[in-house]
């Protein structure tokens, strides 16, 4: 929350140059998308691009934690052909601009900079997947703590997360489904020749991997990512198809409590205006508790979940008993397998099955917290 | 349409203004893309070596390339030389545990060390004294010959030489630093070009390359030196007759600190620092003469005042009155009967200190980061100090899966290690001037102080700590 705020206020105040460029452009954009579908819907210049492009793809997963972010997705819908979102051809492309979006793309890496909050939320993630990871293992070597497993690194953004579990000797795939985050990726990664090859970035979506494979992964991570995500049961669905039986999913995201609602709405975007409104959606938080009901109803069990505060004076994340901003999660899908791989019948089954319990289940917090 | 391109370009114009080196980069990287190191140290002295050692012993890096760089050849001792080497250094109990976690303590032991357990500072103007020992019959520190450690370090790189790479006669003759961040061309690792043209690659640079440090000077990093008007002379020392030789014995002459370190029973290092002149006269003068110069600065009471001889018997009694209990009574320094021929030699001495000890990818350790006067024997210690700190921040980086050269776990070691090796080097060059002097007011300021700090004993042991970490 904190973070996504200070992101955001760099990203918007680094970008200042860059935005005003495109200002032009947006006018034409959303009545492009909003046409299309979500006339009704007050979402964000991001948002409204977003579903656009990739329409297709129903839960489609996001880092675009900050206005960078949302200044990239601008930046790429204006310069690619609205119907090709994955084309991997360049030759559309101006070449003066891609080495923008590159030089921008790059700002993932400072570790100074816009992601500041990302680089060093890594000293609190890191140690939790590790730490959870290494439970399941009888004994590890310190030099290289996670080797031997397979980690999807859901939203990888720029590879912030990625590089430091392949560091730890996992062989991690990344996958995001901006183009220029998955460049930026490749790019950082390939000058360091071990890194090269325990990871494997794809710009791709989550159901182009379930497509692929089922049960391959020892672990999914989503971190900073389901606040993005447009339907968030079927994205626990394809995290939990990807994993193998005992295979752990970690989950980083922010709580939709009334003080994220202040501290990341009203007083960033409505007071401050340091963040262009609309930039987050309160809708989309997900609260720990419904988060629960929707890993529990898909075979996951939750193992922990954990608070996180942000410190903007100090750039340093702690852990805290408090969830009412960021908190990060782990569940582990049951050796047991409950469900046969779904085929595509069984599975829209099943959403609807899912969201049936978890309307129940949410009635039932409902009825608790009365 | 073209307004908005030429927009973009503008805003990439400060990157395509520093291409030039860029480009070099990239042709390095080409070169040999295959060898990026994890850690490089440069400069294989007894810290470098050090270095080295720690992180090719820790099973955190079990798993990365490291390598050191040094300009010298190999040096193993064949055989433990009869004679001793006059070159030695103070190892604190900190540094010991340092050197013993990775094996090199073991090879010491078995060649030779004295330890002490006293030691003893006095004033050469006055009767003040202060007596530092452990109660518990603790080792205070040990007196170990340099080539004695570095064979040490040697012998526990071999037994690594499958993580640790040590390049010997290689030296570095530039250094090439990354952006602050990498941009869209430049390679992220620091490149070290070496003597022969070859390049290597490098994700964390350690600078260990002495106070005269070329990594220091090609990072740019700004140091705050002065060299003091005094030079070092060291030798090797035989007693008049056999003790037990435990004790360190400093005496502050107001020319400069005389100091007597035990070797063994019947020998003791001298460590003179004094005024240039003094120094190569001492050196250069006969052993006979030499003899009696030293066992003079230890025993003669020439400078002593009658003033304040009895203003510092005064502040004595007044101790004894209000803490009755012993005070550590003052020892005679062994006399001193020969000098070992050719033991003799003079360095000068310098204070220096790095303003900043870390830049992305580079941290600084030893006396490329900091360079102190021999009298509080903490040079060696200090750099000991600064592999501990270091070890523990990179083990935990590497342990989070970070990258080593990253500036986050490398401010941390700066702010540990600045706070220490400043209050160290701030006190050893106020003691140094504190008794550069014979003027009366300052001699009773020193004398009441020094009095009255061997008389607070929590403020003794506090000080005993802080010295052998």
């Amino acid at each position: 929350m904190w973070g996504g705020r200070k992101l955001s206020s760099s990203g918007s105040r680094f970008l200042g140059a860059h935005r005003s460029p495109f200002r032009g452009t947006q006018a034409d954009c959303p009545r492009l998308t909003t046409s299309a579908a979500y006339s009704k819907n007050q979402l964000s210049w991001t948002l409204q691009i977003k579903p656009s492009v990739f329409s297709e793809y129903r839960s489609m997963c996001f880092k675009s934690y900050s206005m960078t972010f949302a200044c990239l997705n601008r930046m790429k819908s204006y310069s690619l052909p609205w119907t090709r979102p994955y084309s991997t051809s360049r030759t559309t492309v101006d070449s003066s601009e891609v080495k923008t979006f590159l030089a921008l793309a790059h700002r993932w890496w400072d570790e100074q900079g816009v992601y500041a909050p990302l680089h060093s939320m890594n000293d609190l993630r890191v140690p939790f997947i590790r730490d959870n990871l290494l439970k399941t293992v009888a004994d590890h070597q310190p030099g290289k703590p996670l080797s031997g497993m397979k980690i999807l690194d859901v939203g990888c953004g720029g590879g912030l997360l990625t590089e430091p579990l392949g560091r730890l000797g996992a062989s991690v795939i990344g996958i995001d489904p901006v183009d220029e985050n998955i460049k930026t990726a490749q790019h950082h990664k390939s000058f360091d020749p071990v890194l090269d090859k325990r990871i494997e970035y794809r710009a791709c979506s989550l159901e182009k991997i379930v497509e692929e494979t089922a049960e391959t992964f020892d672990a999914v991570v989503a971190s900073e990512v389901v606040e993005h995500v447009i339907d968030l049961e079927m994205f626990i669905q394809c995290c939990c198809q990807v994993l193998k039986p005992g295979g752990s999913l970690f989950i980083t995201t922010i709580n939709k409590t009334q003080l994220s609602y202040a501290l990341g709405i009203v007083f960033s975007e409505q007071i401050a205006g340091i963040v262009p409104k609309g930039t987050h959606t309160w809708e989309k938080f997900v609260s720990p508790e419904k988060l629960e009901s929707i890993l529990e109803s898909n075979g996951l069990s939750v193992q922990t979940v954990a608070g996180m505060l942000y410190n903007p004076f100090s750039g340093y994340w702690h852990w805290s008993k408090n969830t009412s901003l960021n908190y990060a999660a782990h569940a582990v899908k049951s050796s047991i397998q409950e469900h046969p791989a779904p085929a595509e019948f069984a599975l829209k089954e099943e959403t609807e099955e899912v969201r049936i319990e978890t309307s129940t289940n949410s009635g039932v917090h409902e009825e608790l917290k009365k | 349409m073209a307004a908005r391109l030429a927009r973009i370009r503008w805003g990439t114009a400060p990157a395509a203004a520093r291409r030039g080196p860029l480009v070099s980069c990239r042709r390095w990287a080409g070169a040999s893309s295959d060898t990026v190191y994890d850690v490089v140290v440069s400069g294989g002295g007894l810290v470098g070596a050090a270095m080295a050692c720690a992180l090719g012993y820790d099973i955190h890096f079990c798993d990365k390339k490291i390598l050191l760089l040094e300009a010298g050849p190999k040096k193993v001792l064949g055989k433990l030389p009869e004679t001793y080497s006059n070159r030695v250094s103070s190892i604190s109990p900190g540094s010991a545990t340092l050197l013993s976690s990775f094996g090199a303590w073991d090879h010491i032991c078995n060649m030779r060390y004295r330890a002490f357990r006293r030691m003893q500072v006095w004033d050469a103007c006055s009767e003040a004294l202060i007596m530092f020992d452990k109660d518990n019959l603790d080792d205070m520190g040990c007196i170990v010959e340099n080539n004695v450690i570095m064979h040490a370090l040697t012998k526990q790189l071999e037994a690594v030489s499958d993580r640790v790479t040590v390049l010997y006669k290689s030296k570095a003759v530039s250094y090439t630093w990354p952006y602050p961040f990498s941009m869209a061309d430049s390679s992220p690792w620091v490149h070290i070009t070496l003597g022969d043209g070859s390049i290597l690659q490098t994700k964390l640079l350690i600078g260990a390359d002495g106070h005269n440090s070329g990594v220091r000077q090609a990072a740019g990093i700004q140091n705050v030196s002065w060299n003091y008007d005094q030079s070092a002379v060291v030798a090797t020392l035989h007693l008049s007759e056999a003790t037990e030789n435990n004790v360190a014995w400093q005496r502050f002459l107001p020319s400069g600190p005389i100091a007597l370190l035990p070797l063994s029973d019947t020998l003791s290092s001298l460590v003179w620092s004094t005024s240039h002149e003094h120094a190569a006269e001492l050196v250069s003068m006969d052993e006979e003469k030499f003899v009696d110069a030293v066992n003079s600065a230890f025993w003669s009471d020439a400078n002593h005042t009658d003033f304040i001889d009895s203003a510092g018997s005064m502040l004595q009694y007044a101790v004894a009155f209000l803490k009755p209990t012993k005070i550590s009574a003052r020892q005679l320094p062994p006399s001193v009967a020969r000098v070992d021929a050719k033991s003799r030699i003079l360095f000068p001495l310098g204070l220096g200190h790095a303003a900043e000890y870390v830049r992305p990818r580079l941290a600084l350790i030893g006396d490329a980061a900091h360079r102190v006067h021999p009298l509080a024997g903490q040079g060696a210690n200090m750099g000991f100090g600064d592999i501990s700190s270091l070890l523990h921040h990179l083990r935990t980086a590497a342990f989070n899966g970070k990258d080593l050269g990253s500036m986050s776990h490398l401010t941390a070691y700066e702010t540990d290690r600045q706070r220490h090796n400043t209050a160290l080097l701030a006190a050893t060059d106020l003691l140094k001037r504190l008794y550069s002097t014979s003027a009366a007011p300052l001699v009773l300021l020193r004398t009441w102080g020094l009095q009255a700090t061997n008389a607070v004993s929590p403020l003794k042991e506090q000080i005993m700590a802080f010295a052998s970490k």
